[in-house]
């Protein structure tokens, strides 16, 4: 195959795109699909720091690597789960990747900072560990944004995470999900805005930008999401991408253009699924912690008592006023 | 050639020549759902891979929370 822009020997073809590209054209591509969907979304303004939300996987080390190319001042936030060996690796990758390119790194212990680790909260919760993981990575990259001054926190969803989501919120009509799922969550009181400027880059097409920028991420799946049903998604959406390429970007763009505004006003209303930021029910400040939350207490701050009510006392300190961060050199 | 698998990580050897479209065939992989590695780069779908190259199939498909 022959690189669509400059004719010269593909590393990779994007059958969506009907096309295929060399290294350097497909990381114009990558740089382009990035710029494009910040300009299309008025993600990021002129000027704003940005915090990016990094596991150590390909998408959130893509995603920092490609806003830096971009000119964006961004900075890292990763938070260290106490998923054991999986959790060391990710976070030796992650500090290795802002060392050697002097980028600044915010870190936040959940064992040691708020006392728990998410293995234990799954078996306290007796549910999948992917929701407290995610329920404590939300609460926790807003957190420290707003601690530090961050208006925007970027994330590196993709497009095939993005495709997955929909899937999901569709089998159940999450009507409140789907008033919600759009690239960019507003910012409001409480509530730093949330971007995914990765919506127009498939999974495929992060990894590899990984490989051709020679950038080391964590490759094995983490040991807690084996069989979640968010991976069961995305097998069935490549399953249809395979047989139709383009279907993904159809599904999620159609809903994106033509789908999501049919569901706003949504988001709030109690039973179907909204969230707390946005349109919605009035916030108040957690009784714990401060965050904006709909009850007395958020729900970051409950699962932490439960925790606690099921293990006694936090090993850890009571939580920093601030996260800890590594300067930048 | 040998060819490098993941998720578990393990190796399996295999007889070329052969393009990418069809190893992946071979091995019931979905061209999707993975990246050919070859040395250091990746490889295009048509590629023809031959007995002495030795083959990285990774997944690129990531789950749970983000």
């Amino acid at each position: 195959m022959k690189c669509r822009r400059c004719r010269e020997p593909a590393v990779i073809d994007i059958r969506r795109h009907n096309a295929a590209f060399c290294r350097d054209c497909f990381l114009h591509h990558c740089r382009e699909q990035v710029r494009r969907a910040i300009d299309e979304h008025r993600m990021i303004e002129p000027g704003e720091r940005v915090l990016v939300a990094v596991s150590g996987g390909k998408d959130s080390l893509a995603l920092w690597h490609l806003l830096g190319a971009l000119g964006h001042e961004a900075d890292g936030l990763y938070i260290g789960l106490g998923i054991d060996e999986y959790s060391e690796e990710s976070a030796a990758l992650v500090r290795t990747f802002a060392t050697g390119r002097g980028l600044k790194l915010h870190e936040v212990d959940l064992a040691a900072e708020w006392g728990f680790d998410v293995p234990t909260a799954a078996r306290t919760t007796r549910r999948a560990p992917c929701g407290s993981c995610g329920l404590s990575k939300r609460h926790l990259f807003n957190r420290v944004a707003l601690t530090h001054g961050y208006p925007v926190v970027a994330t590196g969803h993709n497009l095939d995470d993005e495709a997955a989501v929909l899937l999901g919120n569709v089998l159940r009509w999450e009507t409140g999900y789907l008033a919600r799922q759009y690239p960019v969550l507003p910012a409001s009181d409480g509530f730093a805005r949330k971007v995914k400027p990765l919506i127009r880059l498939g999974e495929r097409e992060m990894a590899a930008y990984c490989v051709l920028e020679g950038i080391d991420y964590q490759v094995e799946e983490c040991p807690m999401a084996a069989g979640n049903r968010h991976l069961g998604y995305k097998e069935v959406l490549n399953a249809l991408e395979d047989r139709s390429p383009g279907a993904k970007a159809a599904f999620l763009f159609g809903f994106l253009d033509r789908g999501h505004d049919l569901f706003a006003g949504l988001a709030g209303i109690a039973g179907t699924g909204g969230g707390a930021s946005g349109e919605g029910p009035v916030l108040a400040p957690c009784a714990s912690c401060g965050s904006p939350t709909t009850g007395e207490v958020c729900a970051f701050c409950r699962l932490r008592e439960r925790v606690r009510d099921d293990t006694g006392p936090a090993p850890g300190p009571e939580p920093a006023s601030a996260p800890s961060q590594t300067p930048r050199p | 050639m040998k060819v490098l698998l993941r998720n578990p990580r393990r190796e399996v050897e295999v007889t070329g020549p052969v393009t990418v479209l069809a190893l992946l065939a071979r091995l019931n992989l979905n061209p999707e759902s993975v990246l050919v590695i070859r040395g250091d780069t990746i490889v295009t779908r048509d590629a023809r891979l031959t007995d002495d190259d030795t083959i990285e199939i990774r997944p690129v498909i990531s789950g749970g929370s983000r």
